[in-house]
């Protein structure tokens, strides 16, 4: 089998693993403009790490004078986009970050953020896989056909 | 003369989430539907040629502008529920309020799945209730709801092509 074939074959099953996990990604996925996941996603990316530094910010206050609702409403936000974008895991920790917040319970909202960002940081190694291998694919393509 | 130009539908995404938007956007273009997506409930009636008034005592409302009407041709409001500013059952609200408006069938969408939320939409006259994330099964739903309103705007000499079968049945008995 050759190199490319053989890329092919993993990306293919990497990339099936990978949209079991992020169920809404898949429907996205189209022939016709093969950018529009990797936006998607970069544009996530940006925005879960954008929420994740105004909620630290937001949790490093003085205990009594942290702003639960304002925090509520950053990780109502996040939960949408990871929801949008079907990473599961990180908006399950999200609906338990806003528990806490309605229940006004500081230690279970810096747990919650602290799983949220171990969470979020292993689906970004796993996309960025993804797309990683995309570029290697088509570079080998590329080269093939020279 | 009336007769519906062969053109796409037309439908106006609001949703102050710009990945939702570039998501429902993409839905919407995949199902062939011609998109506008923008961020507020205030800027889709200001699209839709609505501006706000102000008036001396009241909270602003918002009046049809004479001649932008028949620019803008939109078959179909998607919006999201929670925004801020204006809500989309706020944005339901001002659209089914409005002469000119109040026959565009509108679809909410929301993260959450609150029966009393829904029931309230459905009430006030939104045509379906999508739980976010929206799927492309969603999107396929809308084509009816858009049909029954390009059925309305075609002029009466057109009307025969449109009777439905009860009342060719009528004629015909």
């Amino acid at each position: 089998m050759d190199v490319v074939t053989q890329m092919q074959r993993q990306l293919i099953q990497y990339t099936s693993s990978l949209f079991q996990e992020f169920n809404q990604l898949q429907q996205l996925q189209d022939e016709s403009n093969p950018e529009f996941v990797v936006e998607v996603v970069t544009l996530f990316f940006e925005d879960a790490e954008r929420l994740l530094n105004e909620l630290s910010k937001s949790l490093q206050v003085e205990q009594e004078s942290i702003d639960f609702r304002k925090v509520d409403a950053q990780v109502h936000q996040l939960k949408g986009s990871s929801s949008s974008i079907g990473a599961q895991r990180v908006q399950r920790v999200c609906i338990a970050f806003r528990n806490f917040c309605e229940q006004q319970n500081v230690e279970g909202c810096l747990k919650s953020l602290q799983e949220i960002k171990q969470e979020y940081s292993l689906v970004k190694t796993k996309l960025e896989t993804l797309f990683k291998m995309e570029k290697q694919l088509f570079a080998a393509r590329g080269s093939i056909s020279r | 003369m009336g007769l519906a130009a062969e053109s796409q539908f037309h439908v106006l995404a609001v949703d102050d989430s710009l990945i939702d938007r570039m998501l429902i956007e993409r839905l919407l273009k995949t199902s062939s539907f011609h998109v506008t997506a923008v961020d507020s409930g205030s800027k889709a009636l200001k699209f839709l040629g609505l501006v706000e008034e102000e008036q001396r005592n009241e909270e602003p409302s918002f009046v049809a502008q004479k001649t932008h009407n028949q620019d803008v041709d939109v078959n179909l409001i998607i919006t999201d529920y929670c925004m801020p500013e204006m809500t989309g059952y706020d944005l339901l609200r001002k659209i089914k309020e409005s002469k000119s408006l109040k026959d565009i069938p509108v679809v909410i969408m929301s993260s959450e799945n609150v029966p009393s939320r829904i029931n309230r939409c459905l009430e006030e006259g939104a045509e379906e209730f999508f739980l976010k994330p929206v799927q492309q099964s969603d999107v396929n739903k809308l084509r009816p709801h858009l049909l029954k309103s390009k059925v309305k705007e075609v002029g009466e000499e057109d009307q025969l092509i449109n009777l439905n079968r009860k009342d060719i049945n009528e004629i015909l008995a």
